[in-house]
């Protein structure tokens, strides 16, 4: 008895420490941001000073600089404006395609579904190269139009796949029922099974949105220009003057763009991840 | 009724009993319910995957065939190759090195993340007072932009005002301005490169892992607990063993995100220095977009499909062995 005891309170001070020293680590870059911004450039740059604490009295100058005489605002209005694009053409063509893929084709809908998430894993490093060339074609290069085209092609996948699952959960008597009443097929599709569906929509927008704001390479590649930029490639990019990195600015740049995605991404997690473990977890 | 009369649509009355055999006018079997069905569904699908194919399937073939060109940005020559991009690409070191780096990298970094997610998915399983917050907290590195989580790092590397060559100075471990340089370094550059794919990655497959337990039952190891085995064998005898097909999951996808990403290279070293922490989608770049030789670049990219065939072929598999149990 004396040892089953000692051993839960083992395990409990075990759990702890572990829960504790990884959240630590993993959190630490974060924690790092917040303090670099509120801190006096002469205090960040004295070596003898604890980097710790704050040596000198906090300040707001880096957020002044990063919102007065950067673009950074309009590269936030960029990337919401292309997530808000994104993600109506990723419903309107998701939403579709994975109630046909469920219903509508028989077996073969589930070998296509399988098919097109296998598309999800070709990656933006692989393509860049040829697309750089057909955004030119297009003549969308250094505008957000040329990300507004492509990233589609990953978020739909995506969001396909994650649809299907929701579908699928869906009986099926409520949309017969639905069509003896009177109902056309595509009918029951939009006054009854998107009304029900809401809650994997509402996951799909919000996972469509936060993949729009972590791409990197698309924007990197296809667009230059200062004013044009999306929040991931401008702030590593235009906030860095030659070889000046203005620390103070940057860090709160990073911090007030990551929290929010953090937020929004945190509160429908369990429904991407049952989306990455179909299949293996039943 | 029965249900499947009730599918006939109103306006196909007369087509709604055909007659079984080629008795009467034959009906075109567009015109039955499961004809109009199937033709509907192929037009609900058909835009999706149409726009996939021009925007993934197109660009894919055209990485293969610019590979055999002699395509570049700003000239209009278009010539067959053959091998030549592939024979010169071969003969640098720089892909070479970035050939090895890949694979050193996602090897590295993947041993790590399971390492560390199988401990961290353990202690978050059970429910506890805060656990919410911790979740929150362990996540934001796979939620954040990964290109701002990579300033961060760079920040926190600094060669001169790094808070851990502060922290190693203090404990007198190196005397002030002699600490190391991470980013500047090659062995200490790859390192970091490598710390930061594992920062990255851990919270990913650690909530894969934690959706992985709820299907796991937990009387296995009571009974054995019960049984008198211990913490460490009930840990690798019955626990992980039954974690080993989740597991699967989380490195299948771990190794496609770490492989085929550029961004923490580029934004933490730029492929420096000296080449010696470069990439093959970093050195992709910097051939086939930033030095405008398009050709190369392609080919260059084209030797991450081996991987992505790999793991697709085993994601396949998986998902076959899920179906039919």
């Amino acid at each position: 008895m004396q040892r089953g005891k000692l051993r839960t309170i083992g395990y409990h001070v075990a759990r702890w420490v572990v829960v504790i020293v990884f959240a630590v680590l993993l959190a630490f870059p974060f924690y790092w941001m917040l303090i670099t911004t509120f801190k006096k450039t002469a205090d960040l740059y004295t070596l003898e000073n604890n980097p710790f604490i704050f040596n000198l009295p906090p300040t707001l100058e880096h957020l002044r600089l990063l919102f007065g005489q950067t673009q950074y605002m309009r590269w936030v209005a960029n990337t919401a404006l292309v997530g808000v694009i994104v993600v109506a053409i990723t419903l309107v063509l998701a939403l579709p395609a994975a109630y046909a893929l469920t219903r509508l084709t028989g077996r073969w809908g589930q070998r296509i579904g399988i098919g097109i998430f296998l598309t999800y894993l070709v990656p933006g490093t692989l393509l860049f190269i040829p697309l750089s060339r057909v955004v030119a074609l297009l003549n969308l290069q250094d505008t957000i139009w040329s990300v507004v085209v492509v990233y589609p092609s990953f978020t739909v996948p995506f969001s396909i796949w994650l649809l299907m699952g929701f579908f699928k959960s869906i009986p099926r008597e409520l949309e017969d029922a639905a069509m003896v009443d009177g109902l056309s097929r595509l009918g029951a599709f939009f006054k009854l099974v998107v009304p029900i569906s809401l809650s994997g929509i509402l996951t799909v927008v919000i996972f469509t949105f936060t993949l729009v704001t972590q791409e990197f390479v698309y924007a990197l590649t296809f667009i230059s220009p200062e004013s044009q930029q999306m929040l991931g490639v401008g702030v590593p990019t235009f906030l860095v003057r030659g070889d000046v990195y203005y620390w103070g600015s940057l860090m709160a740049a990073c911090l007030i763009a990551s929290i929010p995605i953090a937020i929004l991404y945190n509160l429908f997690l369990d429904r991407f991840i049952a989306g990455f473990t179909v299949g293996a977890v039943k | 009724m029965a249900i499947g009369e009730s599918q006939a649509p109103a306006g196909a009355v007369g087509v709604s009993t055909p007659p079984p055999l080629a008795a009467g006018p034959r009906v075109p079997w567009r015109r039955t319910p499961e004809g109009r069905a199937r033709l509907l569904g192929i037009g609900m699908f058909a835009p999706a995957v149409l726009y996939i194919t021009a925007l993934i399937g197109v660009p894919f073939v055209l990485a293969f065939v610019y590979a055999f060109t002699d395509v570049k940005v700003g000239s209009t020559s278009f010539h067959w190759v053959g091998l030549e991009n592939f024979r010169s690409i071969l003969q640098s070191p720089s892909f070479r090195r970035a050939l090895a780096n890949s694979f050193i990298f996602t090897t590295i970094s993947q041993v790590l993340v399971i390492a560390g997610s199988t401990t961290l998915s353990l202690a978050l399983r059970d429910k506890f007072h805060g656990r919410g917050f911790a979740r929150f907290l362990i996540l934001l590195p796979w939620v954040a932009p990964i290109s701002l989580g990579a300033i961060g790092w760079k920040w926190i590397l600094d060669s001169l005002y790094s808070v851990i060559n502060w922290v190693l100075v203090g404990l007198h471990f190196y005397k002030p301005y002699s600490a190391p340089m991470w980013l500047g370094e090659p062995v200490l550059a790859m390192a970091s490169v490598i710390l930061v794919h594992t920062w990255r990655l851990l919270p990913f497959s650690t909530v894969i892992l934690l959706a992985g337990q709820t299907a796991i039952p937990k009387d296995i190891p009571e009974a054995a607990e019960v049984d008198g085995a211990g913490f460490w064998r009930i840990l690798f005898q019955i626990n992980i063993p039954m974690m080993l097909p989740i597991i699967n999951v989380a490195v299948l996808f771990g190794i496609i995100f770490t492989f085929t990403d550029m961004t923490v290279v580029y934004i933490l070293t730029a492929g420096g220095p000296f080449d010696s922490t470069q990439v093959l989608p970093s050195l992709a770049f910097f051939t086939g977009i930033l030095a405008g030789d398009l050709s190369q670049g392609a080919a260059i990219s084209l030797f991450l499909v081996p991987i992505l065939v790999i793991v697709a072929y085993l994601m396949l598999r998986m998902a076959h062995r899920a179906e039919t149990s």
